[in-house]
């Protein structure tokens, strides 16, 4: 099986690739709750996740997600699946 | 670790690298010599698109102070199909670590042609000092298979053609030079080995257009950034991905646009003239297996036989294919001399000799020192080195003392070291002159004409024993190419530091208010080629010079005095006054601060910057008597 990625974790990159500090990830956050994370700095934040915690998502299930909650649980089905 | 991806040169970066870009945030409002060194430091790790992103911060905030050091700067117009904002905002951080200060202005989004066509576009109107053509195959119509030949010609000559409208149009709004790159063919097969053979092929047709791609450049002056090429050497397959094509329109994988931006900060800081002069090279298990002095003549591991004998072999050759395009060779090691030269004299598969290194620095001392050491007999700056050195430990102390010298990385196996200094790139050249390929030669003969030197006391006679011949003319054709590179490239013996594209230099060659001079030396230890560039503008009573530059290299020798005496002659027979001269001074040119008045002009004016203006009266100049030959023929014949 592969590692559980904690929110602290996932926190780390969006910190990175945001450039801030203050971020605090929730479930229930959403990129208009974050100033700075627009369609670019998206791609950015799905690159370094990829690269990160070592997962590969389609396309289609990037466009699946609504919040930072259901990016975590992506995340950890598949570092689950693939770890 | 994959090289190319990875950057696999450059260090890690440090876990706190984000604070160390805060607290230079914090000093970039006032900018120094420590400060630009810090950033260069910073920006030599290998660095992935966001913590690219920090940099770039730091350099457009740096670019607004007007206070230069070693740093150049660059204005990059970029005209891409897709989203190139990763690659703008990757391309002024990665420019740091090869010492430019790059701002990118961004085309609008798959609008190339328009950008190209409107004079009020956000491109053209920024006045970039190059623009970037990075087109992609779908956006010109090349990824769907043609079955007919001829159709398959039509569509390479409409995308080739779409190329030189938005070159054509751009060409008045740029100061220096558009940048063409070749296109990246598809990874995937059509029909397999055929590819290539099938013209309509979309991979044949890719390569077609990257064809007369490459010619125009060698035809119209356009610089080459090859990305075919680098995507070649990345691997097609990992450099395409469709997803983010698809998705947002990326143009490659995000995961290299490290490597692709660094490849282009590599070709714009040799526009820059910031390209390495000097690779300096260790022994000890760099040029050869084991260590000489314990080891013997006998004991080390060079030469064909064994994988380790030959991997040294190998980097030897790789120095040498160097020098052989001008790079100059030097040797710093911690070794008795005598013992350390000694395979380069003996050993019989050494391919190195000592007649190919410019400078021996073999002594106990640090290397940094002898880094110091070797920049100074040469005369050139401490960020024209490039440090080779096996030893990790030799690799930190040059990094933390000497920031400007470039360092790569080597993997533990030798046969990889010429693969990282090659991708290094910090020998990137954009032309490559005549001069260029002898220029290893003119630091030797340097070297001789010192021991000369020892051997005369006074000067004058021993610039007499030199049997030095000074030829003198004006702009021509022939000259163009290294007069901008000369003009380009100086720093210290630099009067006005005014910079000057290879299109203005033609210019000059006919315009009839100018006086221009390319003057070459040589003596009888070789020909020093082409070291001094003089514009005079005299469209009034009095001789103004525009720029008066010369190589540091013949410096003591007197031939500013020989060309101060050619451009009097002339401009007395024209009539002329007076001649004036400006200093400007620079971060590098405080050498030349007094050049006027060494040559007898009298200083009328100085203003609160530093820069001075300069007077000589013609009727009351007379022409010294100088050690050498003068040839300037060209001058008779127009007076």
């Amino acid at each position: 099986m592969g590692m559980h990625v904690t929110m602290n974790q996932l926190k780390e990159v969006m910190q990175d690739v945001l450039d801030d500090d203050s971020i605090e990830p929730t479930e229930t956050m959403t990129a208009e709750d974050v100033e700075g994370w627009d369609s670019l700095s998206h791609i950015r934040l799905m690159v370094s996740i990829e690269k990160r915690f070592k997962v590969k998502f389609t396309s289609a299930e990037v466009e699946k997600l609504r919040n930072v909650g259901d990016l975590l649980r992506a995340i950890n089905s598949k570092s689950g699946v693939v770890g | 670790m994959n090289l190319l991806e990875d950057l696999g040169w450059l260090r890690r970066p440090p876990s706190d690298l984000r604070n160390r870009c805060r607290s230079l945030g914090r000093a970039v409002s006032a900018p120094d010599l420590a400060f630009d060194t810090a950033l260069i430091e910073i920006a030599s790790h290998a660095l992935d698109m966001n913590q690219l992103t920090w940099i770039s911060r730091l350099v457009a905030d740096r670019l607004s102070s007007p206070v230069d050091t070693v740093l150049a700067r660059f204005k990059l117009g970029l005209l891409g199909s897709g989203t190139m904002s990763f690659i703008s905002s990757a391309i002024p951080g990665s420019g740091a670590r090869h010492l430019t200060l790059i701002e990118v202005v961004e085309g609008d989004y798959g609008r190339s042609l328009e950008d190209a066509l409107n004079p009020a576009s956000r491109i053209r109107s920024a006045c970039p000092d190059g623009v970037l053509l990075a087109l992609d195959y779908r956006d010109l119509h090349l990824d769907m298979a043609v079955t007919d030949p001829a159709a398959a010609a039509e569509r390479v000559d409409r995308a080739f053609s779409h190329l030189q409208t938005v070159a054509k149009n751009l060409r008045p709004s740029v100061k220096g030079p558009l940048f063409l790159q070749t296109l990246v063919p598809p990874a995937e097969p059509l029909f397999g080995s055929l590819d290539r053979a099938e013209a309509g092929t979309p991979y044949a047709m890719v390569s077609a257009l990257n064809e007369r791609i490459i010619r125009s450049c060698a035809e119209i002056g356009y610089v080459l950034i090859d990305a075919a090429k680098l995507a070649n050497a990345a691997g097609l397959q990992s450099w395409h991905d469709p997803s983010q094509w698809h998705a947002a329109k990326l143009p490659f994988a995000p995961g290299l646009v490290p490597l692709y931006a660094d490849f282009v900060c590599r070709t714009v800081a040799a526009i820059r003239g910031k390209t390495r002069k000097c690779l300096v090279l260790d022994l000890d298990n760099t040029l050869w297996g084991g260590v000489i002095g314990d080891d013997g003549l006998e004991g080390i591991r060079l030469g064909q036989g064994s994988a380790e004998g030959e991997a040294y072999l190998a980097i030897q050759r790789t120095a040498l294919e160097y020098r052989a395009r001008g790079i100059v060779l030097a040797v710093s090691s911690k070794n008795d001399e005598a013992v350390a030269r000694e395979p380069f004299r003996t050993h019989p598969e050494m391919l190195l000799r000592e007649e190919h290194i410019a400078v021996f620095q073999v002594n106990w001392q640090d290397k940094a020192s002898n880094l110091r050491a070797i920049a100074e007999r040469l005369n050139i700056g401490i960020d024209s080195l490039v440090f080779l050195d096996d030893n990790p430990f030799e690799r930190e102390q040059v990094r933390r003392e000497l920031p400007l010298v470039a360092v790569p990385e080597l993997p533990a196996d030798p046969a990889l070291y010429p693969a990282a200094l090659a991708w290094s790139g910090y020998f990137e050249a954009v032309t490559i002159s005549a001069e260029d390929r002898k220029r290893a030669d003119f630091y030797q003969a340097n070297a001789a004409r010192t021991a000369v030197l020892a051997d005369n006391s006074d000067m004058d006679s021993y610039l007499r024993s030199l049997d030095m011949t000074c030829t003198i003319r004006p702009f021509d054709r022939l000259g163009r190419a290294r007069i901008a590179q000369l003009i380009n490239k100086s720093n210290q013996f630099n009067l006005t530091t005014r910079r000057c594209t290879e299109n203005e230099v033609a210019a000059m060659e006919t315009a009839s208010d100018k006086f221009t001079m390319q003057i070459r030396l040589g003596d009888k230890f070789g020909d020093s080629g082409m070291i001094s560039v003089i514009v005079f503008d005299k469209s009034g009573d009095n001789w103004i010079n525009d720029g008066w530059l010369m190589s540091c290299r013949v410096l003591g020798r007197r031939v500013e005095e020989a060309a101060l005496a050619h451009v009097c002659a002339a401009a007395k027979a024209q009539g002329a006054k007076q001649l004036i001269g400006r200093y400007l001074p620079s971060a590098k040119n405080q050498m030349v601060a007094n050049h006027y008045g060494k040559l007898g002009f009298t200083r009328i004016k100085e203003s609160q910057d530093g820069a001075t203006v300069w007077a000589l009266d013609l009727d009351s100049y007379r022409a010294p008597s100088l050690p050498m030959r003068i040839d300037n023929a060209e001058l008779t014949c127009v007076a």
